[in-house]
């Protein structure tokens, strides 16, 4: 059982292409032919099309809703209300938050765009004619759009549904349009350090409501076999296994009789994490006409309706002495959910895993509070490329101690410095709750100093200001928590965090891995593959990964909040770890050795200290010919994950900007973005990752906001204003990184996708506040649009 | 409802088909003819991911009648390939991974063919102005354009060769 | 999104063009480019019974230059407009424009014609064509009558186009020797309309300016020409006084709202802006100095 000629170790590591290795994507194979297969591409017999009548106001009564003139449209077969569903209990839903939402609204609406009536038709095109010949009557309310006001004693009441009770699914509440009021850390503790500290700092700091908006607009294609009784719902679902059980819960019917499918998903984001509408009307339209319904959000009903994001307005405060070290750190929140509490945290985690707060910072004492409230707009506040809340919170604090470097006169980075938690106090417990699993702050940070001669880039800021011109340095040095999560911390719908892995080797050595987690263009089937080939020393071609269709993937909860790597990604390891323990036993058997004496070879068991091996591919060959007694045959398992810990991903990025005094328009010259997410599974997806993350948090700093007028009209919700920006508008990237492997992740990993959003964010921000700090300038609300930043310069006087 | 009959060359091949003048030319290629590569991102002609090749020049499918496209040739992503063999920005995007998500790709990549057969040799600048019209959510762009390089020198050195 | 049902035409004439304009009225509308009227039928805010498409009129695309005038057919694209060698030696404001107009892809199908003739404020065209001094021919089936731009617009998308005319060219006086043009637009991205943006054109004799003219766009309900802007630096060297004058008076004379672009304060500011950077572009411009 030897080859020939042998190949060098060196040879069959690069053979396998395993971890660390820059391996091309499995998946382009189909898409650069066009031929991925998204929801919208899937064609049913017989299949209908959904729309929905949307409301034109943001509060109102319905007083009627006459469809006769649009059940005459040629094509339209039905028009669904809140009426009609209310048989099957459909018409309403309940929430991951413990709330219940509209599926159709039920006598008023409570935003504008909300789904009032589904049109269903031969064809999208008689689906819309019929939307426009539905006629809705409505009688209008007062509106309630400012977050800030929505405690008030004369505030209007949004949920009358729920107005007399004392909670809606998290807590107890204390006015009909609150829902949750949340605190952590110690309180007594924090007020005394803020009392005696030399130094205060306080800013008011909005991050606007945004959205994910990814490419793919959500839909879905929904199928029930009304022989056999199943439902299949094709979907752009992030988390296809939670929909199924959801979906159970909603209808009533078995969860063994739904399947859940999500073909490739165009982007997701934290969009596509949430239940919609859409989904339950496509289901319902299917029940009752018998047909498959599909449903495909415009790019409006996109921006207006599902799953927005932040909407946090935020008071920070630090305490600190005159060298500019923190004593406390104090936040109050108003979150603002829209008209239902539809936002996708944990079930524990009323402001998801907010109190992340402290950052990279040693700080010892802090307090949290955080209240939600409904107003009258899109109900949502999803995670949007971060992990639960955390890039508010990093917004935040980097922020907070910018401004307390201005206050200070203290070098920004060297405040930073001064305040990181140090590398020998790992595994650190934070003042509010946490404990970090691993990092080195100052190496990355001065690492990036160097790479960016940052001492230089002040020189001349320096020298510029001295002429007028106005450039800016902006650091963040962020820490996320991701990888949700620890069972004990993390639910959703009672379903506990884990994540899973199933691992078949076939006889000839190659191998299928199926997950419970869904790639939206993360990479999943390269980069899972690549975990497994190093683990087992089978060529990552040879391995196939599958995710997103329930009838044949474990059980598992999505990929959102970078948990694939850190959840599912462990679970891939040990998985593949359990079918390496038995591969030992059959090539002892085989080999007429002891499994002490074996030892692991790139891809082969050798006995040690001889030239007797056995390779993986032969022994998958015994696993289903020649197994020891007392071992079943067969090479596969699975594995369900229960992290103990999330895990801390970090990085430190510096941002350099010009500023226009006379347009407002701001030129990032320069970004360099290092990260540490531990291990390194696939050096050019990382790299991917963080372009993407980055252009992502560019978009979101420089002008991407979700407004409405004081009516609730919502604005921009389209492209022409909703700023995606593009090749033009959009910086390069510089990336760097450190390794500090995860400490108890199997093979260290931590995961990359969101650091760029979290930790870009505030880059931007700091580098624009910066350029005005010599002007005594702490804070400027973002998005930095030309207008906003003109206000700067204009209130200045240093446009003229 | 009015409609109309229309003869085109999409990818090569005739086709001959009845549409409804309203038929917008994205549906008419996704729907009647299931030809998918193209796809629907915004519908107001923003974000690119419904281009295609019309008459030598790139055009939003989502702001075009099919009706408008009689008599036309019309080249999609599934178009670009020669057979088993890729055009050279299709391997260009997979060496550079100049995809993630990939709704935007098909119409990244009919939009990069038209750009180089303008300009065969752009600068990035001119790559990035020349995909002004293709958003991209996943990528940050930086890897396409390090394709569309790596597709023109791949192109301009075989025609070099010849 | 899709639009209403409508019955299509394509005809291959102008006269077939104007027929169907006498026979639809307000029933019918002309398809150019449409990426304007496409997306406000797919929102079901335009909803035509009849479209006539005009891109099969070989006629109405092309630029040439005759008698000291250059024409443009009113089809000719924003990409063909870019493209012009003709335009590109003798009236780069346009090809500079049409740069900053949408993306390439919209180029593409976007006519010159549509941008003049549809009467949305943002478009940049008309702000152009009113600093050229430019006419539009417009033809209905009585025959055919010439009208300045500066006499065309009347309010948002309100002009001096009736229902069953057709604007078929636009005549541009050849700019003479010693004039220089810009225009200057700001936005927040690719494919977006103005903040602001001005079209300057300027001429200059032995230092001294001998005839400007200053038009804005997207910052009243049509574009704007601005008389007191010009008179600003007319008769002046063009110096950082005579643009600080004409600066103030674009702003005196613009009447922006607030949009999701800024607010007044903001817009007006950045007229005020455009209009000196587009002074000093053509300043610049201008041959031999």
């Amino acid at each position: 059982m030897s080859d020939a000629p042998e190949l060098t170790l060196e040879e069959r590591e690069a053979t396998i292409g395993g971890i660390g290795t820059a391996r091309k994507r499995k998946e382009d194979a189909r898409f650069i032919r066009g031929k991925g297969n998204y929801v919208d591409d899937i064609k049913l017999p017989g299949m209908l099309h959904g729309d929905f009548v949307r409301s034109s106001h943001a509060h109102a009564l319905i007083k009627s809703i006459d469809t006769e003139e649009a059940l005459k449209v040629d094509g339209v077969l039905a028009v669904i209300t809140a009426k009609d569903l209310e048989p099957l209990s459909l018409h309403w839903m309940p929430t991951l938050a413990g709330d219940m939402a509209a599926v159709l609204a039920d006598k008023k609406v409570h935003f504008q765009n909300q789904e009032v009536a589904f049109v269903v038709a031969a064809d999208r095109y008689a689906a819309a004619d019929g939307v426009q010949r539905v006629d809705v009557e409505y009688e209008e309310l007062p509106p309630l759009i400012d977050p800030k006001r929505a405690l008030d004693d004369d505030a209007p009441v949004i949920r009358d549904d729920v107005a007399e009770n004392d909670e809606v699914g998290q807590g107890s509440r204390h006015h009909p349009n609150h829902i949750f009021e949340w605190k952590v850390g110690d309180k007594e503790a924090t007020d005394a350090a803020f009392e005696t500290a030399d130094i205060r700092i306080r800013e008011e700091i909005a991050y606007p409501r945004c959205h994910p908006s990814p490419l793919e607009t959500c839909g879905c294609v929904a199928s029930m076999d009304a022989v056999n009784g199943k439902l299949t719902v094709y979907g752009t679902f992030q988390a296809p296994h939670v929909v199924r059980t959801v979906v159970s819960l909603i209808t009533g019917l078995a969860e063994s009789n739904i399947r859940i499918v999500s073909p490739d998903i165009g982007g997701g984001f934290g969009n596509k994490v949430g239940a919609y509408p859409g989904y339950v009307c496509a289901a319902a339209a299917s029940i009752v006409t018998g047909h498959p319904v599909k449903w495909i959000e415009s790019r409006i009903d996109n921006l207006s309706t599902t799953a927005f994001a932040r909407d946090y307005h935020m008071t920070g405060e630090l305490a600190a002495d005159k060298d500019g070290k923190i004593l406390a750190v104090r936040a109050n929140v108003i979150a603002d959910h829209g008209a239902f509490n539809t936002h996708a945290q944990p079930m524990k985690w009323p402001a998801g895993l907010f109190n992340i707060v402290t950052g990279s910072y040693n700080i010892p004492v802090g307090h949290v509070e955080v209240n939600g409230v409904f107003t009258n707009k899109a109900p949502g506040g999803v995670a949007y490329r971060c992990s639960f809340r955390v890039t508010e919170a990093a917004y935040l604090i980097e922020r907070l101690v910018d401004i307390l470097a201005q206050k200070t006169g203290i070098d920004k980075a060297e405040i930073r410095l001064r305040n990181f938690v140090q590398p020998e106090q790992f595994p650190y417990s934070s003042c509010l709750g946490w404990e970090y699993d691993s990092g080195d702050y100052p190496t990355a940070l001065q690492t990036a100093m160097q790479a960016v001669d940052y001492a230089g880039l002040r020189k001349e800021q320096a020298e510029k200001r001295d002429k007028g011109e106005l450039m800016g340095i902006g650091i963040s040095t962020f820490t996320e928590i991701v990888g949700a999560g620890p069972v004990r911390n993390c639910d959703i719908v009672g379903l506990g965090m884990f994540d899973s892995c199933e691992i078949r080797v076939h006889p000839t050595g190659s191998v299928i891995a199926r997950l419970g987690t869904k790639s939206q263009g993360q990479g999943h089937e390269t980069t899972f593959a690549q975990i497994i080939a190093t683990e087992l020393g089978i060529p990552s071609d040879d391995i196939t990964i599958e995710e997103g269709d329930t009838d044949t993937a474990p059980y598992g909860l999505g990929t959102y909040g970078s948990r694939s790597t850190p959840v599912a990604g462990a679970a891939t390891a040990r998985a593949a770890r359990k079918i390496k323990d038995k591969a030992k036993k059959i090539a002892a058997h085989v080999l007429e050795a002891s499994e002490d004496d074996l030892e692991w070879e790139v891809d082969r068991f050798r006995v040690a200290g001889s030239d007797i091996s056995m390779k993986m591919k032969d022994i998958a060959m015994a696993a289903y010919s020649n197994v020891p007694d007392g071992l079943e045959h067969g090479l596969e398992t699975t594995d369900y994950y229960n992290p103990p810990n999330f895990t801390y991903p970090f990085g430190a990025y510096i941002c350099v900007v010009d500023i226009d005094r006379f347009t407002g328009d701001v030129k990032v010259r320069r970004f360099y973005a290092l990260d540490d997410c531990g291990t390194r599974i696939n050096p050019m997806v990382i790299d991917g990752q963080i372009h993407g993350g980055l252009a992502e948090a560019y978009g979101i700093a420089m002008g991407q906001e979700i407004s409405y007028d004081e009516t609730g009209n919502v604005l921009g919700a389209s492209l022409m204003d909703y700023f995606l920006p593009t090749s033009v508008e959009t910086p390069e990237w510089e990336t760097d990184f450190t390794v500090t492997p995860c400490p108890h992740h199997p093979i260290g990993a931590k995961g990359i996708g969101e650091s760029p959003n979290v930790g870009g964010v505030p880059a931007f921000t700091n580098a624009i506040v910066d350029a005005f700090a010599h002007h005594g300038v702490t804070h400027m609300p973002m998005p930095h649009t030309q207008a906003k930043v003109w206000q700067t310069l204009n209130e200045l006087g240093l446009n003229k | 409802m009015p409609s109309k009959k229309i003869s085109l060359t999409i990818n090569g091949e005739a086709v001959e088909a009845d549409v409804e003048a309203r038929m917008l030319l994205i549906h008419f290629l996704r729907e009647q003819l299931n030809i998918t590569g193209p796809h629907i991102g915004c519908e107001t002609s923003h974000c690119g991911a419904c281009t295609v090749d019309l008459d030598g020049k790139s055009v939003k499918a989502c702001t075009i009648f099919a009706v408008q496209a009689d008599g036309g040739e019309l080249l999609t992503v599934e178009g670009l390939a020669n057979g088993a063999e890729l055009h050279p920005l299709q391997e260009g995007f997979f060496q550079c991974h100049g995809l993630q998500c990939s709704f935007c790709t098909p119409g990244m990549l009919t939009r990069a063919y038209r750009l180089l057969q303008d300009n065969p040799n752009p600068s990035d600048e001119e790559i990035r102005m020349g995909l002004s019209g293709n958003l991209c959510r996943c990528t940050g762009y930086q890897n396409i354009v390090k394709a569309v390089r790596y597709a023109a020198d791949k192109i301009n050195q075989a025609e070099g060769a010849n | 999104m899709t639009p209403g049902v409508f019955e299509y035409h394509r005809p291959n004439k102008v006269e077939d063009v104007l027929a169907l304009l006498a026979e639809f009225g307000d029933d019918g509308k002309v398809l150019a480019g449409g990426h304007s009227l496409v997306p406000m039928m797919k929102l079901r805010l335009a909803e035509p019974a009849h479209i006539i498409d005009i891109n099969a009129i070989a006629s109405l695309r092309g630029i040439r230059e005759e008698e000291g005038m250059i024409v443009i057919g009113a089809a000719t694209t924003q990409a063909e407009i870019m493209g012009s060698d003709l335009l590109n030696e003798k009236c780069r404001i346009l090809p500079d424009a049409a740069a900053l107009i949408a993306d390439p892809q919209v180029r593409n199908c976007g006519t010159i014609g549509g941008n003049c003739a549809n009467g949305d404020p943002g478009n940049d065209d008309p702000a152009i064509m009113l600093a050229l001094n430019a006419s539009y021919t417009l033809q209905n089936q009585a025959g055919q009558r010439q009208i300045a731009a500066r006499e065309f617009y009347e309010a948002v998308y309100t002009t001096a186009l009736a229902e069953d005319e057709l604007l078929t060219e636009i005549h541009v006086p050849a700019p003479a020797k010693g004039t220089g043009m810009s225009y200057q637009k700001i936005k927040r991205k690719v494919g977006d309309y103005a903040i602001a943006a001005a079209a300057v054109t300027l001429s200059m004799s032995a230092g001294q300016c001998t005839d400007a003219a200053v038009a804005l766009t997207n910052v009243g309900d049509t574009a704007l020409l601005s008389l007191e802007a010009a008179e600003a630096i007319k008769g002046s060297a063009v110096d950082a006084r005579a643009i600080d004058r004409a600066a103030d008076a674009a702003m005196a004379d613009c009447e922006p709202v607030e949009d999701m672009r800024g607010t007044v304060e903001y817009r007006t500011a950045m007229v005020g802006e455009m209009t000196r950077r587009a002074i000093a572009e053509a300043l610049s411009r201008v041959a031999g100095s």
